[in-house]
């Protein structure tokens, strides 16, 4: 942070407060447009600027690194995803779907309003008037009261992205190495879900009567998967029956 | 700034994920909502970090893993959709009812 911002912030009080209220505006906005546009690709656009906010809203609460990893992470790889994907399937939007469940958006709302009052009641509430969140700058915060805040001084000393990196490598290395494993186990799964096959009939979902063989050519790992492989040549016939329904 | 107001503005963003995902039939517009509801997650992290005053940046550490385990998340959602619509030429969730009963 510059000195003549620290200055401004200093001098202004609460300018995290109002930045926190702008910034909050725009992403329960996008998060609600994005809930309720048709369009599926507009959605998506949605989700970036709900993204982006969300970045924002993390560097006022002092965590620099994750908010670029946010918009690294989610707004660059993860939409891009999305957007791919939407494309690939055909961007109508779900008002081409005819719903099963009667009343589902009502129940929707409801249950979402509910939840909203569980977790005001039972998270946020207990932090009403106490409890700071310490986003002023580093020159506030040493001579705040309390030593709250003079935690998080020390916590980013040296640079958030310095403390999240000892971190990291240090105390939750095992964690860490963990979560490269789960990335690479999803994206090894990725690839054998979203492989195009030979045999359009693989891993449908016709019943076992109709399977004619099971495919050979995992042929030593496929005893322990002959139930979940379930090849039949019934691809052709779901199509038309899509379009009856 | 009291730290009541990132835990609210969290529980409406968890909230509105909710309801999107209750409501949207879209199963590509699901799976965003659940990325919603995992942001609104993170910000409670970092806000819990910062009310506790932590000297470490453990909130913000777990904040992390929450990011890469969305992101592992979504990429075997998108497989497992893109699958789907293989077989039943559907990304209608309500279609995808082969394990209903």
């Amino acid at each position: 942070m510059t000195p003549l911002l620290a200055q401004t912030e200093a001098a202004s009080g609460s300018a995290e407060f109002w930045v926190f209220i702008v910034i909050g505006a725009v992403a329960l906005g996008s998060a609600l447009s994005m809930v309720l546009l048709r369009n599926a690709v507009h959605a998506a656009l949605m989700l970036v600027v709900n993204f982006f906010a969300i970045a924002v809203l993390y560097a006022t609460l002092d965590a620099q690194f994750l908010a670029v990893a946010q918009i690294i992470v989610y707004a660059g790889a993860i939409v891009v995803l999305f957007l791919f994907v939407l494309m690939l399937l055909g961007v109508a939007g779900d008002q081409a779907f005819t719903g099963r469940i009667a009343g589902q958006k009502t129940t929707a709302v409801l249950l979402g309003l509910a939840l909203f009052g569980v977790l005001a009641a039972g998270v946020a509430a207990p932090f009403l008037g106490e409890g700071t969140a310490c986003n002023v700058p580093v020159e506030q915060r040493v001579d705040a009261e309390g030593p709250l805040c003079e935690g998080l001084a020390v916590a980013n000393a040296d640079g958030n992205v310095r403390g999240v990196g000892f971190l990291i490598f240090t105390d939750y290395v095992w964690p860490f190495e963990v979560t490269s494993v789960l990335l690479v186990v999803a994206a090894i799964g990725a690839i054998v879900l979203g492989k195009r096959r030979e045999d359009p009939g693989e891993l449908t979902d016709a019943p076992a009567s109709a399977v004619p063989a099971l495919r050979d050519d995992d042929d030593d790992e496929a005893a322990s998967d002959e139930d979940a492989a379930e090849p039949a040549a019934a691809g052709a016939s779901e199509d038309d029956e899509e379009g009856t329904r | 700034m009291a730290a009541v107001y990132p835990l609210i503005f969290a529980a409406l963003l968890f909230s509105v994920g909710v309801y999107g995902l209750l409501s949207r039939r879209h199963a590509v517009l699901v799976l965003m909502s659940i990325e919603l509801m995992l942001a609104a997650v993170t910000v409670n992290l970092v806000t819990f970090w910062a009310i506790a005053g932590d000297a470490l940046l453990t909130g913000q550490v777990f904040a992390l893993f929450v990011m890469a385990i969305g992101a592992a998340e979504i990429g075997v959602g998108l497989a497992i959709i893109m699958l789907i619509y293989r077989n039943r030429a559907s990304v209608n969730i309500d279609d995808a009812d082969l394990m209903k009963y």
